[in-house]
């Protein structure tokens, strides 16, 4: 029987009772009173020299209070990037100031020039459309290679390249990786590009600046995933506020995908300006401006070679990346095709020789960061491109050369410098081809094929990082944070729980699976406990949601918090049961002393605790309420096999996405029906960047998908129903909940399966000469590759 | 700046609204109704759908004043009246689909229009029904299946939960 109640029970989500009667509470739903509106002056060319920025007639239009320019941030920080990389030559990487207003150069579409604040936002707007800017415009570099090439058209002048590292890793493998190839029985090489995409949560960002005077404190509301990060480091390093006197609040949140991670210059700025006029100062971001505006995702461009002995074992991996960082260097830009990608270019196999090149490159496109799986799906779909193209070439069976080549024993140190604790990639292979009929896939081409369309089937097999991450690793790789989260379990007087946590909810439902957790350890009902986030003002300071982590280390971290509570809880039970300590054991919601009919509800014991009359005053305190901080002490890996198949239509080159199925190993599971609606959403996203996303610039740095009439998301007819599965477990060995987080594995395992089906439906055909298609695999693309 | 006098949810309401000010603007600001969603600015993420006058309209597209004299309902209006959640609200908490929330007044408003023109629809006639309403969080899946259930028909499992 299922749980119906605690760890493994899929409880409905509280949260959904808000969101479903239109009574939540997003960023654009507040409004401060006597708050003024920002509209903000963008450059609509890609690379130029700032002349002048005319706003005499935009002054003297009604309701304006003031138009800001770069000159008004001379004196401000820059926007800081949260990551520093060490390149191979032992350099660190080239990190160009980031203004929250363009300070004589503009360096993409989008950038923010000027902003007007007004009384309300069609003054704002109105307004913002008569400031003049006059650009001389500079030629723009867009494509990477031509960007690392170039000397004459820099995007930052004063550093003197386009490129902003080379890295190299492990670099002291370098010259076994290159012996392991020239000696190699077969080499497959494959050319790639991981498309350019916009993350599009669906809520636009939103900023409202509230300064108050008589306490010399800021607010900021904003749509983020990490508060305390945004706190951190726009007090610290933007606007030099300490933190007691600035709050940031990140309320309901309307989807992130990583893209609400960073500090973005817009809330620098609403904060700014409400400090400047004592006034709150809001911005609601349209969708247009956040193409423009928000960080992108991916933009890849790869070599990858793979190396086999004459019995099919892979012998080496080598990889040539440029990645692109856009104009200037987003919060945690510089880790992604590094640190999240390089690592896991072993995947699931026991490839002993592996080098990672990456060639980090500035360009005149808006900053490009972390989006839902950052740096793993890029490494992932290289590879199970790569493993695929060489099963053709050799004319082997792509899973069976998979498996022959599959990390069986655990823990398992990678080349790429890090150590799998579990994994069992074999039940996720075996539960694949269950759950997605491999059998009757032979049987489904053939109607296919009377139909007269192509039917492919791919596989594909992911490992990735998560649960990111311990702090002492990542400070040695370059981080400038730490990676801990936090906890504060309150208990109240009458027994019921609020717990404060770092971590932040933006659709994950922390709001159901936390208290599941508490619930099952203290044994007191699921509604008894509320969770508290997305407020520096009542959580301790903690990092926030992003990279799957936010059970494996916010959970740990709620879990030892509720464990110290426990402790003392039992203290106090003991004296009033007048028993020793160790006999004293919590079971649904009591105390009892072991072997006898005695016991202490789990509320007589609250109380007590805010009521001390018959308590132990001398040995401890009153009050229950405890906070902890859990740093991991490695990764997680979450693991699985996926299965698409498409049908083609030759006539076209239109693919469809039939069937697709899920094997995944997240370790234990907390609520399943939350896990399954994070992988159905991630498969989504992968399909979405397989077959319709693209964000594409032209030569001159126009952005030329930039709404949804020209960027193609996913609509409800665009997906199937998504087979998933998540019975292969193989817990997590070092955090106590034994999560391995489950945000990401969607679309990190998603867009290699869809390619590959397109492949193979195309070589069924007799296509055979196609051996790659690009992301996103488009009729175009797709009839073209047919063509030849 | 004219004035309109509408019915929201039943209540009626009379402004006074700028010419260009959009149905969506005039039910977020004036009325603070805030359930109603603004996701993009080509009408085609389907955030802000209401119902004016029985039909099914994407709230963005339409002027306050355009509205006048209409009924107009919201996701405000859609509970039972002692407070619960209704049928088609009900099965979207049921069958998990919604994460996030955004685009989720606006799915569930295309849904009961889609179920009122169309009481069993089947998964295709759902999908096509929603290709106006985006959603980036479920991947449409479990929309898909709580719009089947809240119509009455047998649910696929489609997922297969662990043990
Ligand atoms: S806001 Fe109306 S369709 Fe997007
Ligand atoms: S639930 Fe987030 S956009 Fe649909």
């Amino acid at each position: 029987m299922p749980k119906d109640h605690g760890i493994g029970a899929s409880s409905k989500r509280r949260e959904d009772v808000r969101f479903l009667t239109g009574t939540g509470n997003y960023t654009d739903d507040i409004n401060v009173y006597g708050q003024a509106y920002v509209a903000f002056v963008r450059s609509d060319v890609a690379h130029g020299r700032i002349t002048g920025i005319d706003t005499a007639a935009a002054e003297a239009m009604p309701g304006v209070l003031k138009i800001f320019t770069g000159s008004d941030f001379e004196g401000v920080g820059g926007l800081p990037c949260g990551w520093q990389v060490t390149d191979r030559f032992g350099e660190v990487m080239k990190e160009p100031p980031h203004p929250v207003l363009a300070q004589g150069k503009v360096r993409h579409v989008g950038e923010m020039v000027a902003a007007v604040v007004a009384e309300s936002l069609q003054e704002a707007r109105d307004a913002a459309d008569a400031v003049m800017l006059d650009i001389e415009e500079l030629p723009a570099i867009v494509d990477m290679k031509k960007a690392v090439a170039s000397s004459e058209t820099l995007v930052h002048d004063e550093i003197g390249t386009n490129l902003c590292y080379d890295w190299g890793f492990v670099e002291d493998n370098r010259d076994a990786v290159n012996q392991a190839i020239k000696g190699a029985a077969h080499v497959t090489t494959l050319e790639l590009v991981n498309n350019r995409l916009v993350a599009n949560p669906m809520e636009p960002r939103v900023a409202v600046g509230d300064y108050n005077r008589a306490g010399d404190m800021s607010t900021l509301y904003t749509t983020s995933q990490n508060p305390h990060v945004i706190r951190l480091l726009m007090g610290a390093f933007v606007l030099g506020i300490p933190e007691h006197k600035l709050r940031v609040v990140a309320p309901d949140v309307g989807g992130g995908f990583g893209t609400k991670i960073f500090h973005y210059a817009e809330e620098a700025f609403c904060t700014f300006a409400a400090r400047a006029l004592k006034r709150p100062v809001k911005w609601t971001s349209t969708r247009s401006e956040a193409f423009m505006s928000d960080a992108h995702g991916r933009d890849h461009v790869t070599k990858i070679e793979l190396a086999l002995d004459e019995a099919n074992n892979f012998v080496a991996v080598r990889t040539e990346t440029y990645a692109n960082m856009g104009a200037y260097l987003s919060t945690f830009a510089p880790s992604v095709p590094t640190w999240l990608h390089g690592t896991l270019m072993a995947g699931n196999y026991k490839t002993p020789n592996i080098y990672v090149n990456v060639k980090a490159v500035f360009t005149n496109t808006v900053p490009v960061d972390a989006y839902r799986g950052a740096g793993r799906p890029e490494a992932t779909f290289q590879l199970e491109r790569v493993i695929d193209k060489a099963a053709r070439e050799l004319g082997v069976d792509p899973m069976a050369l998979r498996r022959q080549n599959f990390i069986t024993e655990f823990p398992y140190a990678t080349p790429v410098a890090v150590e799998y604790d579990t994994g069992d990639y074999h039940a996720t292979a075996d539960k694949i081809a269950e759950i997605a009929d491999f059998a009757g896939f032979e049987t489904r081409r053939k109607e296919s094929e009377a139909k007269g369309k192509l039917r492919g089937l791919g596989i594909n097999c992911y490992i990735e990082a998560c649960g990111i991450a311990p702090s002492n690793l990542v400070g040695q790789l370059g981080a400038r944070a730490g990676l801990y989260e936090s906890a504060t379990v309150r208990v109240n007087a009458t027994g019921s729980l609020s717990v404060m946590t770092g971590s932040h909810s933006h659709g994950q439902g922390h709001e159901t699976s936390f208290p599941q957790v508490v619930s099952e350890m203290i044994g007191i009902p699921e509604d008894q406990i509320e969770i508290v986030h997305g407020d520096t003002a009542n959580t301790p300071m903690g990092m926030g949601t992003y990279g799957s982590r936010s059970l494996a280390v916010g959970g740990s971290a709620i879990v030892r918090a509720t464990e110290k509570i426990i402790r003392k809880a039992t203290k106090i039970a003991a004296h009033l049961l007048e028993a020793s300590e160790a006999d004293i054991e919590l079971k649904n919601g009591a105390f009892s002393v072991a072997g006898t009919d005695k016991s202490v509800a789990w509320g007589d014991v609250t109380l007590a605790a805010y009521v001390p009359h018959n308590y132990p005053l001398e040995d401890i305190e009153p009050g229950l309420e405890e906070t902890a901080f859990y740093d991991p002490s490695n990764f997680t890996y979450p693991s699985g096999a996926y299965a698409c198949e498409v049908e083609v239509d030759p006539e076209t080159g239109q693919v469809t996405v039939e069937r697709f199925s899920a094997a995944d190993d997240f370790g234990n599971v907390i609520n399943p029906m939350i896990v399954e609606g994070q992988v159905h959403g991630g498969v989504a996203q992968g399909i979405g960047q397989a077959l319709l996303e693209n964000c594409v610039y032209d030569e001159t740095g126009q952005l030329l998908s930039a709404s949804y009439m020209d960027y193609a998301m996913p609509r409800a007819d665009n997906v199937p129903m998504v087979t998933v599965d998540h019975s292969c477990q193989t817990p997590c060995t070092h955090n106590p909940l034994g999560v391995k987080g489950c945000g990401e594995a969607g679309a990190i395992g998603s867009p290699p399966a869809v390619i590959n089906a397109v492949i193979d439906a195309l070589h069924s055909g007799g296509f055979t000469h196609v051996t790659h298609i690009d992301m996103p695999a488009t009729p175009n693309r797709v009839w073209a590759a047919m063509q030849g | 700046m004219s004035d309109v006098t509408m019915t929201v949810n039943g209540k009626t309401v009379s402004r006074a609204v700028r010419g260009n000010e959009l149905l969506v603007e005039f039910l977020r600001e004036q009325l603070r109704l805030t359930g109603t969603h603004v996701g993009c600015d080509t009408s085609q993420c389907g955030a802000c759908c209401v119902h004016v006058n029985g039909e099914l309209v994407k709230a963005c597209t339409i002027f306050a004043a355009e509205a006048d004299g209409a009924e107009v309902s919201t996701i405000e209006g859609q509970a039972n009246p002692d407070g619960s959640l209704n049928v088609i609200q009900q099965a979207f908490q049921d069958h998990h689909g919604l994460q996030c929330g955004f685009c989720t007044p606006g799915m569930v408003m295309a849904a009961a229009s889609l179920l009122k023109e169309n009481p069993k629809p089947s998964e295709q006639e759902i999908r096509h029904y929603l290709q106006g309403n985006i959603c980036r969080c479920t991947g449409y899946h479990n929309i898909v299946r709580a719009i089947m259930a809240a119509s009455g028909q047998e649910v696929e499992g489609g997922a297969i939960a662990a043990e």
